[in-house]
């Protein structure tokens, strides 16, 4: 049976292979097992698969060709940048083509008077700002991974960051994308005015996580390097009065351009990895502030005694640039200083509504005594998003699979209190059983919906992002949700 | 009082009528557009301010909500809209506001009224009640459809409630103003947005550049000493009659053109008045030309062009979409109003 489905299995690759290599040249088509593994998971490797084939086209020709040839043969195709993701966006189909976007690397222009950048959707997020450095501009968004990370795949996830509480998201930093919906229509969506005719696509394309085009080539929005950015530091004695703080900053009337918080297991862990100097405590708050010089000068002023007035028992402020590096090495340094603590582990990214802290990090405790899995919290502070860290080893039997189940009790958590399953880090393949919980079933079908005025076949990134009400049915996810039973018209079973 | 659950129930008994409905509350932006049939569907009474976190920067209020409300509680907390929005009159209200998705002069520094959204509550054309996004700042789970709403005039399904994203107010803000040429006003627009400063309007009108300066004080003054110019004691009244597309410019009849274009555009083939708003990405005609040749500059440039003012019933208001954008339009709307009931044609007569 298994050597029978195998056979049938190479048969479809080896034809598959044939009518890539037809349209495309030699070295764009992979298709043996050796030249697919380092393609068969993106940054979430729990999840792995291989595809039929990858195909790593130059030209928006030949990716309209492959997404023709898709399309003709029904054969679904999941498109990927610098796999970096942590959701399994980028996970292959069995029976489908990897399209990646990897040779499209080129920033095709920069423009500083008009404050924009033409790249092709392979580029790393930090190349934008190092090229565009000797105009005194940046591209904002700045997300954890940005040495490596794909600005097509940020635009995909719909990617943040430290800075984004004042910056924006993706969505907020770009302008205009170049499309390819399956049946190869090129599309652009956005200009470089301010804002275009019609619905907001371009809204609705950025976090899409590939389900509904292609994307070819992006223009982002660039910004003016701040004159000064300045770190404060402070300490706390509990996290509720680190939380409390954020608030006091914000209502305040600062918004700061990066508010990070960490708990005391995180602390510990980045202190014994690269001795960033932080203080022993249970919370501590990093607070950047940039802009002018006068006005830096006077927010460090007014954020240092709003922080001491909100009980923090240290606060610093970085003396030169030196210093302000190792304030941020730690908390930059967490997820792998962490991961020293741990065989493995696994990190999540719900977003709650701020003033619900202390409750969800109390809730957060006891579930790691219940699944005993520790947990060490970062929290993207200023915007409530939470990234607890579960450390587990994946070699002990059983211990994943409580994990995961340690993590979905998490997101749920985040939903109840009115938030969300995924701040940046998007739903893939990872948290498609919680989008059940986050949503109704007509609100799921009003999804499966807008996919299909795009994608009418269903061929991109297939079983992705959005959920099946029978996949939610099967999942079991009979939460009461917002007063009503969450897929009342389905059967259970 | 009106409730969602009356929306519901209304655009269920439309539905099984199979007949249109016309979205409307204050009716401050009826102008805008094209006009549209059906029964009026008057959300109006569905109001209230329904949660709001100073502290957070989030507030969710319903679709009727008046905008004046909106901000009066804002300014309470020392807050406000950052997109500036126009009302069009004391009658403005919240869900207006979102669907016609306008902004104010502040808009390229801060972002536009679709930034700001967060989530809305909506009802489709099946009668189903949809909740898309919510209160917090980062949300990626499903597609982006409350910012797809904005915009949209009401065409994807009736908004019932809205949550923003909102700003403090600058602690200090001033507003100069420079005697220049067209050219020389460009150009230091141009150089001046390159710069880290804090700008927060940029407009070129009768021969006058109007700087705003928001943010903290010391902030602001320095940046008074490097621009020059002299404080203009009426700009606020300036930014606010700009916001309002009123004062000396706007007023009278006639057609008025609203031109979205890249900011470094230069001439614009457009006869007629022009001011210049946005740093130069938005241009602002007052012109008799033939529609045709108004799209077509607009299109030559790189944007689009709308006309905001002074058309005549079932003329085309905005710039027509390329065929295959068209299509992907008509589509996406029939995933949301498949038989065409919410505010028919409103934009363009396709759809």
């Amino acid at each position: 049976m298994t050597a029978a489905l195998d056979h049938d299995r190479h048969q479809a690759q080896h034809a598959l292979a044939e009518a890539l290599r037809a349209i495309l040249p030699a070295t764009a088509v992979l298709a043996s097992d050796e030249s697919l593994r380092p393609y068969e998971c993106d940054g979430l490797s729990a999840y792995r698969q291989l595809p039929l084939a990858v195909v790593l086209p130059e030209t928006v020709e030949q990716v309209q060709a492959i997404l023709r040839l898709c399309h003709a043969r029904m054969i679904p195709v999941v498109a990927r940048g610098a796999g970096t993701g942590l959701s399994g966006g980028a996970l292959p189909h069995a029976d489908g083509v990897l399209l990646s976007l990897a040779r499209f690397n080129k920033i095709l222009s920069i423009d500083p008077e008009q404050r924009i950048a033409r790249v092709q959707p392979g580029v790393r997020n930090l190349a934008i700002s190092e090229a565009t450095k000797p105009y005194g501009l940046y591209y904002a968004p700045d997300p954890s991974s940005q040495i490596a990370c794909s600005i097509g795949g940020n635009v995909a996830e719909n990617s943040g960051g430290v800075h984004c509480l004042k910056y924006g998201l993706t969505v907020h930093n770009i302008l205009r994308v170049e499309m390819l919906t399956l049946d190869g229509e090129l599309l652009t969506l956005g200009s470089e005015a301010l804002d275009s005719a019609g619905y907001d696509l371009l809204a609705l394309i950025t976090g899409s996580e590939g389900m509904l085009g292609v994307i070819t080539e992006i223009t982002v929005r660039l910004l003016p390097i701040p004159e000064r950015a300045q770190v404060v530091l402070a300490a706390f004695d509990a996290i509720e009065k680190a939380g409390q703080a954020v608030g006091d900053i914000i209502g305040a009337g600062v918004i700061p351009a990066g508010l990070e918080m960490m708990d005391r297991l995180a602390i510990r862990a980045a202190e014994d990895f690269v001795h960033a100097g932080y203080p022993e405590c249970e919370a501590i708050l990093l607070c950047e502030l940039d802009g002018t010089n006068e006005e830096v000068s006077q927010h460090i002023l007014q954020v240092r005694e709003l922080l001491l007035a909100a009980g923090a028992i240290e606060v610093r402020t970085e003396r030169d640039e030196a210093e302000r590096l190792r304030f941020w090495k730690g908390r930059k340094a967490a997820f792998p200083a962490v991961g020293r603590l741990s065989p493995d582990y696994y990190c999540m990214d719900g977003t709650i509504p701020r003033r619900h802290l202390p409750q969800v990090l109390k809730r957060i405790g006891e579930l790691s005594r219940e699944y005993h899995l520790p947990v060490a919290n970062v929290f993207h502070a200023g915007d409530g998003n939470l990234h607890p860290l579960i450390l587990y080893d994946a070699n002990k039997p059983g211990e994943l699979e409580r994990t995961e189940a340690f993590g979905g009790k998490i997101l749920e958590l985040c939903v109840a209190v009115g938030g969300t399953i995924t701040g940046e880090h998007g739903v893939g393949m990872e948290k498609i059983d919680q989008m059940c919980v986050q949503f109704q079933a007509a609100e799921l079908q009003q999804f499966h919906a807008v996919k299909a005025a795009f994608d009418p076949d269903g061929l991109l990134n297939p079983g992705k992002a959005v959920p099946t009400l029978h996949r939610c049915a099967e999942f079991g996810a009979m939460h009461v949700h917002r007063g009503q039973l969450a897929h009342p018209d389905l059967e259970r079973f | 009082m009106l409730t969602a659950a009356d929306i519901v129930e209304q655009v269920r008994a439309a539905a099984a009528r199979n007949s249109a409905l016309a979205i409307c509350a204050g009716g401050s932006k009826d102008f805008l557009g094209r006009r549209t049939q059906g029964t009026p569907l008057d959300v109006s009474d569905l109001r209230g301010i329904v949660h709001y976190e100073p502290t957070e920067l989030v507030i969710t209020a319903r679709a009727g909500t008046p905008l004046a409300e909106i901000e009066a509680t804002l300014a309470e907390r020392g807050q406000m809209l950052g997109f500036e929005p126009p009302h069009f009159g004391p009658t403005a209200t919240l869900g207006g506001t979102i669907a016609c998705g306008l902004s104010g002069p502040a808009r390229p520094f801060r972002g536009a009224a679709r930034d700001f959204v967060l989530g809305a509550k909506i009802v489709n054309a099946k009668g189903e009640m949809l909740s898309f996004g919510g209160e917090v700042m980062k949300n990626v789970a499903g597609y982006d459809v409350s910012r797809l709403l904005c915009g949209a005039y009401g065409t994807l399904g009736v908004v019932l409630e809205i949550s923003l994203k909102v700003l403090p107010r600058p602690a200090s803000e001033i507003t100069l103003a420079l005697e220049l040429d067209e050219g020389d006003a460009c150009a230091r627009m141009r150089d001046w947005q390159r710069a880290p400063l804090p700008l927060s309007g940029l407009c070129y009108a009768g021969n006058r550049l109007y700087v705003r300066l928001s943010g903290a004080e010391q902030a602001v003054g320095a940046a008074r000493r490097r621009l020059g110019g002299e404080v203009d004691m009426r700009g606020a009244a300036f930014w606010e009659q700009l916001r309002e597309q009123r004062g000396a410019f706007f007023d009278g009849g006639g057609e008025l053109w609203r031109l979205s274009v890249p900011p470094t555009t230069h001439a614009l083939a457009v006869t007629g008045q022009q001011l210049i708003d946005w740093g130069g990405a938005l241009r602002w005609f007052k012109t008799a030309q033939d529609a045709t040749r108004v799209f077509a500059a607009a299109r030559a440039a790189g944007g689009h062009a709308m006309r905001f003012r002074g058309a005549a019933d079932a003329q085309q208001i905005f710039q027509p979409l390329p065929a295959p954008l068209l299509a992907l339009h008509r589509r996406l709307k029939q995933a949301f109003d498949p038989h065409g009931m919410f505010n028919p044609g409103r934009m363009y007569a396709e759809f």
